[in-house]
């Protein structure tokens, strides 16, 4: 009953805010200076032919009937005509999405090797110099953002040590024959190794950007838990059974310390996907965030829109879920 | 064991300093700049486009750090580009913290309605991705300083006001807020009289965080050419060019990002210093 309570109650503030999102996107698009509409005319244009455009695109009606209408179609699924190259801002959009969602969640991953890696490392060496190492690699990933750890990766292996590619998604001369956008994962369920390379070549120094201080975050707090567990009982009993210390760390501590770290990189993932914008735009990586800062160049209102649109909906969505697992997980919730 | 907390306690005590002296550094160059720039950092001379740093061949005297693609002088725009990230780091900072901080107090305190409301608005901030919400108030905004500081305010209270809130309701279940209310306090006085003054510390170290995080929004809109203006000196719109010129001038890339990478770090460790000076857990 209580769960069930819990559960209404979240999704019922997922709508509010949902809603809420929509109130403020519409509104502050809205006060754009700059017509739209003077930019897509060509030279020459009468005022019947600005009008019948206006009237187009609802920029004649009041403001909260142009809310009221904008808001029935997005319900609908229809984020109306993007000013700038005159297609549907969904279809664009979801073109667009799989290369970013294919970029956040290899970066989720290296993020989630790195700092498992680096917190086991730092709790099977703990008190010692590795330690010291793990803690000031930490600091330092915590305190610099993404979008300076992408400069730099693009100094030492773009430039001073060239290893990987610095811009673009796919190299331009490769011929992709695949259905969908999700070119990462079609090349892997196609067995299409080469391109697959040519993928991941493009994508590490991005996701790697994204991933550095979401690694450092994981990395404290996961070796803090670990280091609370590996004195409890069963970790002893585990030493004195002749158990290395790495495999009590890695069979016995890691399994009951990994809650409150798994908590905690839902809620980072949005931040890492919103990260995703800048780090785009650095990488000339074509995606979601790279589209939405030449929509906001190009003044083209219902592509900012939609996504942002998008993007909060991603966001919302992966904070209810994290909420639901763990209303899901505690125990007080679930027996009430 | 003693001797190893105080060990890293001095390592910790030197993180500090080396953070602070090179603020400090930083803060004269933005207060001199027209004093100590070598030369003017809005001068172009095609004919000294990409000069090299001065160790290398190729360079002229006077331009320590080499020029860029328009013939500028590196080092002098790197100067005067300390003046823009500080004015934004201190202007930014300080209004969002009070904002932010303002909203916490109120809604940790008083709770009921306020609280609901405040709640209800950081959950639709926390659905916008930071960078576009920026990118997209100074579209609306235009381009300008004072755009740039009120795009860091609106993208950024939330930072404050659910970290002061989550205090403020700490402190508000303490006995020496029940004494002052006994004693005849009223809420306002108490508020601000009571708590405020032990939610301050946490205020200052979030403040020096949100420097560092102020400096680096500025220079991200930079970088898109949304910041203050095309030509004006700033190390995103350095760092812009200098991505573009990468292979053939990387000192324009180079420098401007050491700049931008001490300060944000030193802002960072500054405020998690102070975090911990503060906090009594850990002291």
């Amino acid at each position: 009953m209580q769960l069930a309570r819990t559960i209404f109650g979240r999704l019922a503030t997922t709508l509010i805010t949902l809603i809420g999102v929509a109130v403020i996107v519409f509104f502050i698009v809205r006060i754009v200076p700059g017509d739209p509409i003077a930019m897509m005319l060509p030279p020459g244009a009468t005022d019947a032919d600005i009008d019948r455009l206006r009237a187009l695109y609802g920029l004649d009606k009041s403001i909260p009937q142009q809310f009221a209408i904008w808001f029935g179609n997005v319900l609908h699924g229809d984020f109306g005509t993007s000013i700038s190259t005159r297609q549907p801002v969904l279809s664009l959009v979801l073109n667009r999405l799989p290369a970013t969602l294919e970029l956040s969640l290899v970066a989720l991953l290296i993020a989630v090797a790195l700092g498992g890696s680096l917190a086991v490392l730092g709790t099977r060496f703990r008190g010692r110099k590795a330690e010291a190492g793990v803690d000031l690699a930490n600091g330092i990933g915590l305190s610099v953002p993404d979008f300076l750890w992408g400069l730099v990766l693009i100094l030492l292996f773009g430039v001073l040590w060239p290893l990987f590619h610095i811009s673009g998604r796919v190299s331009p001369r490769l011929d992709i024959p695949f259905s969908t956008q999700f070119y990462l994962l079609e090349s892997i369920v196609t067995l299409r190794f080469d391109i697959l390379a040519d993928l991941v070549d493009h994508m590490f120094m991005p996701a790697l950007a994204l991933a550095l201080p979401l690694a450092a975050i994981i990395s404290q707090l996961l070796k803090q838990s670990l280091k609370e567990t590996v004195n409890l009982d069963y970790a002893v009993l585990a030493r004195t059974k002749g158990y290395s210390e790495t495999r009590v760390i890695l069979s016995e501590a890691l399994p009951n310390a990994v809650l409150p770290t798994l908590t905690l990189i839902g809620v980072q993932f949005t931040f890492l996907m919103g990260g995703t914008v800048i780090i785009e735009r650095l990488f000339s990586y074509e995606g979601l965030g790279n589209m939405a800062i030449d929509a906001v160049i190009n003044r083209d209102l219902p592509l900012i829109q939609g996504i942002v649109i998008l993007f909060a909906l991603m966001f919302t969505f992966v904070n209810l879920a994290v909420d639901m697992t763990y209303a899901l997980l505690n125990p007080r919730l679930r027996n009430a | 064991m003693l001797d190893g907390r105080g060990a890293i306690k001095r390592r910790a005590g030197a993180r500090l300093w080396l953070s602070a002296l090179w603020l400090g550094f930083v803060a004269l160059c933005a207060i001199f700049a027209p004093l100590i720039s070598p030369q003017d950092p809005l001068a172009q001379d095609l004919m000294l486009g990409r000069l090299p740093p001065a160790w290398m061949a190729g360079s002229e005297p006077g331009f320590w750090l080499g020029t860029d693609s328009l013939g500028r002088d590196v080092l002098s725009r790197m100067i005067f580009g300390a003046r823009v990230a500080l004015t934004v780091a201190l202007l930014a900072g300080v209004v969002t913290c009070l904002v932010g901080s303002a909203l916490g107090l109120v809604a940790g305190f008083y709770r009921g309605w306020a609280d609901r409301i405040v709640g209800r608005l950081v959950d639709i901030w926390m659905a916008f991705p930071p960078v576009l919400f920026a990118i997209l108030l100074i579209a609306v905004l235009g381009t300008g300083l004072t755009s740039v500081i009120i795009a860091i305010v609106v993208i950024d209270w939330t930072r404050f006001c659910r970290v002061v809130r989550a205090e403020t309701l700490n402190q508000s279940q303490m006995d020496y807020v029940q004494s002052a209310r006994i004693a005849g306090f009223t809420r306002l006085r108490t508020l601000l009289s009571e708590i405020l003054p032990n939610v301050l510390p946490t205020m200052v170290a979030l403040l020096t965080l949100e420097m560092g995080i102020a400096v680096i929004v500025e220079a991200i809109l930079s970088f898109v050419n949304l910041s203050i203006s095309t030509d004006a000196p700033t190390w995103g719109g350095m760092i812009a060019e200098g991505r573009l010129a990468i292979h053939q001038a990387w000192w324009v890339l180079v420098f401007p990002l050491v700049a931008l990478f001490l300060t944000v770090l030193s802002f960072a460790q500054l405020g998690d210093g102070l975090r911990e000076r503060f906090d009594p857990v850990l002291r």
